[in-house]
């Protein structure tokens, strides 16, 4: 059959949509201090804040790992009512605007917050405005995307592998760390590095939960937007071209993987 | 060393409500058509599903919902073979067999597991991933990981009705030659007479979670006593109420049989002990019948003609005589049995 002919109002109405996508890309290409980007790269600041980010991105996707493969498995044993209002509660992080989300991370673990307020009752310690602060703020926002694709895994597994492995003698935990673990590799995997990704871009929460200190909660985000406030543009472009590298290499590496499971 | 369960289990629309008693050393095969409840009762012997009832094994009671016991699958010794083999796909066909080991904690697992692929003729596929092993060399593999551990009871969920029938005697071949050697007790399960008639030893007929029949694979088929094992002896169940030297079957049709004997029969009719005739036959037979034809199968140079009317029958004819009686579907025909072809006992 042959297909109908696309309209030319519809060609050009998809032509300024991908403009929008592609003139950002080729502005932040065009206009980078490529003479000084490697000046830029050494930079202590600069430095610093990628350090930073990719220590709290690692910690956050090792903790979602963690707490999200087992809340997967919860997920993927429930029916009706349960399941909807547990998916509900893992998912709202997706689509909750990630402000919000420092907001309440705040009335949660602030020093006058729900459950902060106890530690610093007690030791003095306050969670916000350190490190672990920036930590939990990207877990938070990241974790649903491991949680779903786990999920998503587990419920598209055949039980019968794990049915196998008992009846072969094999108990909970053999069967758990020599079949179901290996059979869900795939899933745990591209769970894992959609979640680091957006660990690393993580900034409304971050900033609004953990705020801006170079060293201890100044991440690549924040310090980009830092930068084009505090008049230094070039440290900014060049740390975007850092994240849009990143996000490009996951795009190449993962694509198989995405479009297959997504 | 023997098996006795009794299982219910409730299903959707149907019980499951079986007892079995297998020694070892035999084969029961479980027979049934599809959805007769065959895999449940497998899966609960395996200690997989939830059930009502008690097994017990070689003395160990493994489920009594009466006490609330359950040894649980991976307690049971019972080794499961599945239909589609099941290989662990992230392990080579090697480490499949020595899970099961390794699991048990039993020493040398790896060498113990080369020396089972070896004696099967599989050792060169050892490193092999069960995604690059054949068919039949997969579900081979599967049955010698089910029996390296050397369980006490072996279950098999229709081993071969996932091959191609060209692989499909190789894998009967093994498992024949494997089940001959395994000392525990052994239940199959298939809705394929002719893997049971093959492999069992025993025959328990399964319909719609019932036990139908039980016997050896001869004395079930001499004796069929329901349709599915009737069309797969490939003759003619009748059932109705003897009286003498008549058998009353629905409506108002009968049928002259000898020693009939009296109460409630099947009666069984040979379909190459039905004659058939374009005009209505004089003589001796007492069992004549108007009927049209409904069907004709040709097998080989035979041919199986279903005819329908007050006594729905099979009759097997030669070519030669089909093509003189006209039969063709919609066709007009006189069926004779002689009262001497008509096998009758009690129901």
């Amino acid at each position: 059959m042959k297909r109908a002919r696309i309209p030319p109002a519809i060609a050009v109405l998809a032509g300024l949509g991908l403009l929008l996508f592609l003139l950002p890309l080729a502005g932040l290409i065009v206009r980078a201090p490529w003479g000084q980007a490697l000046g830029q790269l050494t930079d202590p600041t600069t430095t610093t804040a990628l350090g930073l980010s990719i220590f709290c991105s690692v910690t956050a996707t090792a903790i979602a790992l963690v707490l999200g493969i087992p809340l997967a498995m919860i997920l993927a044993r429930t029916r009706g009512t349960t399941r909807n209002v547990l998916r509900a509660l893992t998912t709202l992080p997706m689509v909750l605007p990630p402000v919000v989300g420092g907001v309440a991370l705040l009335l949660a673990f602030g020093r006058h917050g729900l459950v902060g307020s106890l530690p610093y009752r007690w030791f003095g310690l306050q969670i916000p405005f350190t490190t672990a602060a920036a930590v939990m703020a990207e877990t938070f926002v990241a974790m649903p995307f491991l949680v779903i694709a786990v999920e998503a895994g587990l419920r598209s597994l055949d039980h019968r592998y794990e049915e196998a492995a008992r009846s072969l003698g094999a108990g909970y935990w053999r069967v758990f760390t020599r079949v179901t673990l290996p059979l869900l590799r795939p899933a745990i995997f591209s769970g894992a590095v959609l979640c680091w990704a957006r660990a690393l871009g993580e900034f409304g929460a971050t900033i609004t939960f953990a705020g801006n200190f170079p060293g201890r909660t100044q991440t690549v985000p924040i310090a980009v937007y830092i930068g084009l406030e505090s008049n230094n543009p070039d440290a900014a472009i060049t740390l975007s071209l850092i994240l849009l590298v990143v996000s490009v290499a996951i795009l190449v590496g993962m694509r198989d993987r995405w479009l297959g499971a997504l | 060393m023997t098996l006795e369960a009794t299982v219910r289990i409730k299903r959707d629309g149907f019980t499951l409500d079986v007892s079995l008693s297998v020694p070892a050393g035999e084969t029961l095969a479980v027979l049934g058509p599809n959805g007769a409840g065959k895999t449940t009762l497998l899966r609960a012997l395996a200690g997989l599903d939830e059930m009502e009832g008690r097994v017990v094994l070689d003395g160990t009671v493994l489920e009594d919902t009466s006490r609330r016991v359950h040894v649980p699958a991976e307690h049971r010794r019972a080794g499961l073979v599945f239909q589609d083999h099941v290989l662990f796909p992230h392990l080579t066909a090697l480490e499949n067999i020595a899970f099961g080991l390794r699991a048990q904690r039993r020493p040398h697992a790896t060498s113990v597991a080369r020396k089972w692929l070896d004696d099967a003729g599989l050792g060169d596929r050892a490193d092999s991933m069960p995604k690059s092993l054949s068919g039949g060399q997969a579900q081979r593999v599967a049955l010698l990981r089910a029996l390296a551990t050397e369980p006490k009871l072996l279950l098999l969920d229709e081993p071969l009705a996932a091959l191609d029938v060209s692989v499909r005697a190789e894998v009967r071949r093994e498992l024949t030659r494997q089940l001959s050697s395994f000392r525990g007790v052994r239940v199959l399960v298939t809705h394929d007479p002719l893997e049971a008639m093959a492999l069992a030893d025993r025959l328990v007929v399964l319909e719609r979670g019932s036990v139908v029949q039980t016997g050896t694979p001869d004395e079930v088929t001499a004796r069929p006593r329901s349709r599915f094992v009737a069309d797969l002896a490939g003759v003619n169940l009748l059932r109705g109420r003897a009286h003498g030297d008549r058998v009353a079957l629905s409506g108002d049709a009968s049928l002259a049989a000898v020693d009939a004997g009296t109460g409630d029969v099947f009666a069984v009719i040979h379909p190459r002990a039905v004659a058939l005739y374009r005009a209505r036959p004089d003589g001796t037979p007492r069992n004549v019948w108007r009927g049209e034809v409904e069907g004709v199968d040709l097998q080989g140079d035979r041919v199986r003609v279903r005819v329908n009317g007050p006594v729905p029958l099979v009759a097997e004819v030669t070519r030669g005589a089909m093509q003189e009686l006209g039969l063709s579907v919609g066709a007009g025909v006189w069926l004779v049995v002689k009262a001497t072809e008509v096998s009758v006992y009690p129901a």
